[in-house]
Formats: structure tokens, C-alpha cells, sequence
């Protein structure tokens, strides 16, 4: 009985575990992807530090590719809803 | 029973983890940097563009700390603000 107890708080023990590292791997993953894009942006050739100038950029590339991801889920939305009202 | 505790599955999945994420990041850097600092690729590398790869590393790094505070900054703002943002994967 208490074998069985002791199982399942083993595996909610894992499962949360996996759920939580999970998330980290997606933050993680975004990451690298707005270090791909603002790179790009605003890293000519590498100097000896990151400029004040360098740093507004890629904290303003961050925050505004974000804006945008959000402002495109948006309209995308709009536009399929717009769709499916047409298809009726 | 299980020979395997929790504590090692964990331990073993972090450590997995951390180096999956170091091996994403050396491999970018080494792309970015290479298209940065050699212009002509020579029969060897010359001492600037030595010198301009391990500043370039710093900087990989440095920028990587920033892009990462920044986030980080932002979803704590979001999830102040109870914002009922779209689900785009980024929060």
C-alpha cells in the first residue's frame, strides 16, 4: 500500500521536475533566438566593451521583437476570425 | 525497485541541459564571430583577427547576459501587469 504511495510521489516529484526544466529549455531557447536577431542588429564588429549606445540597442531589440510577436498573434487572430466568418 | 534515485535523474537531466544550452551558444558564437572578425580567410590567422575573436567571445557573452536580463525583466513586468497576452510561446 504504502509502496504505491511512496511511487506516486516519486513520479509528481519527476513530472514537476520535467514541467519546470522544461520551461527553463523554452526560456533558454528564446534567448538564443533574440541573441540570433539583435546580434544582427546591433553588433558591427566586437570591440573591447558593449557601449551604452550597443546596450540600448539590443535591450530595444529585445522588448520590441517581443511588441511585435505580440502585436502579429494578434492580428493573425483577427484575420482568421475574419476568415471563418467569410467561409460561412 | 528503482537502483536510480530521483535526486540523480534530476542532477543528470540538469547537467544535460546546461551543456546542451553551452554547446547552442559555442556554436552561434563561433558563427558570428568568424563572420565578424575574418574578412579574408588566410593561411592562418593573424594576430588582429586572434584579438578579434577572444573580444568577440567577451562580447558574445556580455550580450547574451544582457538579451537574458532583459527578458527576464520583461516577463516579470508582464506578469505584474496580469497583461491577458496572447499565447505566442514567448511567456
Amino acid at each position: 500500500m504504502s509502496e504505491f504511495e511512496d511511487l506516486s510521489a516519486n513520479d509528481k516529484e519527476l513530472q514537476e521536475f520535467l514541467m519546470i526544466e522544461k520551461q527553463k529549455a523554452q526560456v533558454h531557447a528564446q534567448i538564443h533566438e533574440f541573441n540570433e536577431i539583435c546580434w544582427e542588429k546591433c553588433i558591427g564588429k566586437p570591440s573591447n566593451k558593449l557601449d551604452s549606445a550597443t546596450e540600448t540597442c539590443l535591450s530595444n531589440c529585445v522588448d520590441r521583437f517581443i511588441d511585435t510577436s505580440l502585436l502579429i498573434t494578434q492580428r493573425f487572430a483577427q484575420a482568421l476570425q475574419k476568415q471563418s466568418s467569410v467561409d460561412m | 525497485m528503482a537502483d536510480v534515485s530521483n535526486e540523480e535523474i534530476m542532477s543528470q537531466m540538469k547537467q544535460q541541459m546546461a551543456l546542451a544550452n553551452a554547446q547552442g551558444q559555442l556554436s552561434k558564437m563561433t558563427g558570428k564571430c568568424f563572420k565578424a572578425c575574418i574578412a579574408q580567410p588566410g593561411t592562418s590567422l593573424n594576430a588582429s583577427e586572434q584579438r578579434c575573436i577572444s573580444q568577440c567571445v567577451d562580447r558574445f557573452m556580455d550580450v547574451w547576459d544582457l538579451v537574458a536580463r532583459t527578458y527576464g525583466n520583461r516577463l516579470q513586468r508582464e506578469e505584474e501587469l496580469e497583461k491577458p497576452y496572447e499565447k505566442t510561446g514567448m511567456f
